[in-house]
């Protein structure tokens, strides 16, 4: 993998194989380790944040079950008023099928500050069978913004929980361009809540499924503040046998007026067998607000593949185009251009 | 260049259960224009599509050959790279997919892997292309055909045309929805290919298209059948007279091909 980032974490099954931050962002206090390292040294702030204003340990079975068996994983502390223009990546390698990923992420963007964030999980155990369970927190400050960019490559064998949890306190913004392209089942939550008033969140993802794998991806976002804006946009392709529940859910809580929750899922499948849900839901207890969804299931139109392949191009190129079509504006709304690239790749890998 | 031969031999087709063609015999040889006419609800439209494969029609009886190949045998996309171009009265939106990319990857698609079009040479045949056209150059970024108008997409069908140089063309009513200065570019592009090797079918039920491009022969489809052929002159009645004297003079009271299976 071409990579020219200062900024770079990769760890190798549990041990960090790799790990740089530039000696500017040091100097202004920017805290980028590992979370073995960040418990020794920064032991405060991780005790601040670990498993208490995103994600609680008695959630349910999966919670407990990561706090209990946490082996890996980052923390990223940005603090007040500083803005980080280069994102900070960590890369997660689960090497070894023996070995179990329960991965702990936590970004905390202080007041007035703002990075972008991006991970990668891969695996390549095709048939050994393992385990990942991963919990990531993500805390915007009063008037922070998170940018967060994920591709998540695990291989077929690997089952995989991810837990991406946001907090957004006033005038904060977290933005998710998550690119879920595990091979393996995978069951994987991304919830927000928008806590200040004013607070906001865009919430992206495109997901290709394919092979006998089958999915489930909720997309939240929980108003609690005043004129929060929500927004969820989820586009997936499903090939051969997959199947993918998309569920979007719009939570709006009394007292956040005027706020604004908004949704669209769009799901092509490109066999009989393969199978995708999208479920829109609104749930709203207060009443000055605004809130809307769309959402649509399909197969692919044989008249448009007739129409490319009139030119001279094979059912599989014609198809490759769809899928690429389809994903796009999902794509081409992710601001991070490494996340885009990354993505472009993975996608074109999965498709043929 | 070696000139193609484009032979319909007493084909059948079916669509949803109706008998729409009922035995056509067509020969098109290239460097000839041949054109199709007809009143509506005749079968033009269903012969240019059954022979580009198109999901919905049945091919029941007869054959189509390109240089003595059954087309019939073919999937779509080796019927075009045989040398067949359908230019379609209703081309597909496809979301996401830029028009140059679309075109990009059919040129790529007529050529070995590892000679494909370089980008420069490829951007230059477009531009060139599209001024003939007198195209608006961000068409090319645009998704193919989405939000185009009726103009724009026969334009774009053109285009396509003009950029893969195929044996053998297939118009459908390439000129429904078109003004007369859109007729008028249009026909200049088609007349651009004119050359001893090119042949071109073309379906219209208008003459108008016939002033702008001459054909060597006009047939007259009715009951899915070519019922009468003739020269230029042909069409000129036609578009003079209407269809009812070929009508009395087949002993045809209804032109419709749809019947029941």
């Amino acid at each position: 993998m071409e990579n020219h980032n200062e900024n770079l974490l990769i760890q190798r099954n549990q041990s960090v194989a790799f790990q740089s931050l530039a000696a500017n962002l040091k100097d202004k206090g920017v805290i980028f380790a590992d979370i073995q390292t960040a418990l020794k040294e920064h032991s405060d702030l991780v005790q601040r944040y670990y498993m208490k204003d995103a994600v609680q340990i008695d959630e349910h079975k999966l919670t407990a079950l990561h706090t209990a068996l946490m082996n890996g994983g980052v923390f990223v502390y940005v603090p007040k008023n500083v803005q980080i223009e280069e994102p900070l990546q960590a890369i997660f390698w689960q090497e070894d099928p023996e070995t179990a990923t329960f991965n702990h992420v936590i970004v905390v963007a202080e007041a007035n500050s703002s990075l972008t964030y991006v991970e990668n999980y891969i695996s390549n155990n095709k048939s050994e069978h393992a385990v990942a369970n991963i919990v990531t927190e993500v805390i915007a400050h009063d008037n922070a913004t998170i940018n967060f960019g994920c591709v998540d490559n695990f291989a077929a064998g690997t089952t995989v929980y991810v837990n991406r949890r946001g907090v957004a306190y006033r005038d904060a913004r977290i933005e998710w361009n998550l690119g879920q392209m595990n091979d393996g089942n995978t069951v994987s939550e991304n919830i927000t809540h928008l806590i200040g008033d004013n607070s906001s969140s865009y919430a992206k993802t495109v997901s290709v499924g394919r092979g006998n794998q089958s999915q489930n991806y909720t997309a939240k976002i929980v108003h609690f503040g005043k004129q929060s804006e929500g927004f969820i946009l989820q586009h997936g392709v499903m090939r051969e046998s997959a199947t993918t529940i998309f569920n979007g859910i719009g939570k709006i809580e009394q007292g956040a007026t005027k706020s604004n929750a908004e949704q669209e899922s769009r799901v092509l499948m490109l066999s009989k067998d393969a199978r995708g849900d999208a479920n829109p839901i609104l749930l709203i207890d207060e009443d000055d607000v605004v809130a809307g969804h769309a959402a649509s299931v399909g197969r692919v139109d044989p008249i448009q593949l007739y129409y490319l392949m009139s030119r001279g191009i094979s059912q599989k190129e014609a198809e490759r185009l769809i899928i690429h079509g389809f994903l796009a504006p999902v794509v081409r709304e992710i601001p991070i251009k490494a996340v885009r690239d990354q993505l472009s790749e993975v996608i074109e890998g999965k498709v043929y | 260049m070696v000139s193609s031969t484009l032979e319909i031999k007493d084909l059948h087709v079916d669509i949803e259960g109706e008998k729409i063609l009922k035995g056509v015999n067509l020969t098109v040889k290239g460097g000839e224009f041949h054109a199709v006419m007809g009143p509506n609800g005749t079968g033009k439209s269903t012969l240019a599509s059954a022979i580009m494969g198109h999901p919905k029609y049945e091919v029941t009886q007869g054959e189509v050959l390109l240089d003595g190949e059954n087309v019939l045998e073919m999937e779509i996309d080796e019927r075009a790279k045989a040398g067949l171009f359908l230019a379609m009265q209703y081309p597909s939106e496809v979301s996401g997919v830029t028009t140059s990319d679309f075109l990009r990857s059919s040129i790529n698609a007529h050529r070995e892997e590892g000679d494909e079009i370089s980008l420069m040479k490829f951007i230059k045949e477009m531009d060139d292309a599209m001024d003939y056209l007198e195209m608006d150059k961000n068409m090319s970024q645009r998704y193919l055909n989405e939000g185009f108008s009726g103009g724009e997409k026969k334009r774009n069908e053109i285009l396509q045309l003009m950029m893969l140089k195929p044996q053998i063309a297939i118009l459908d009513e390439i000129d429904s929805g078109l003004d007369i200065d859109a007729l008028k570019i249009v026909s200049k592009g088609i007349n651009k290919l004119r050359n001893d090797s090119f042949g071109c079918l073309i379906i219209t039920h208008y003459q108008r298209l016939l002033d702008y491009i001459t054909p060597d022969k006009v047939h007259v489809m009715m009951q899915g059948r070519i019922v009468k052929t003739g020269g230029p002159e042909l069409a000129k009645r036609l578009e003079a007279e209407g269809y009812d004297w070929v009508k009395e003079e087949l002993g045809i009271e209804d032109e419709i091909a749809e019947q029941k299976a």
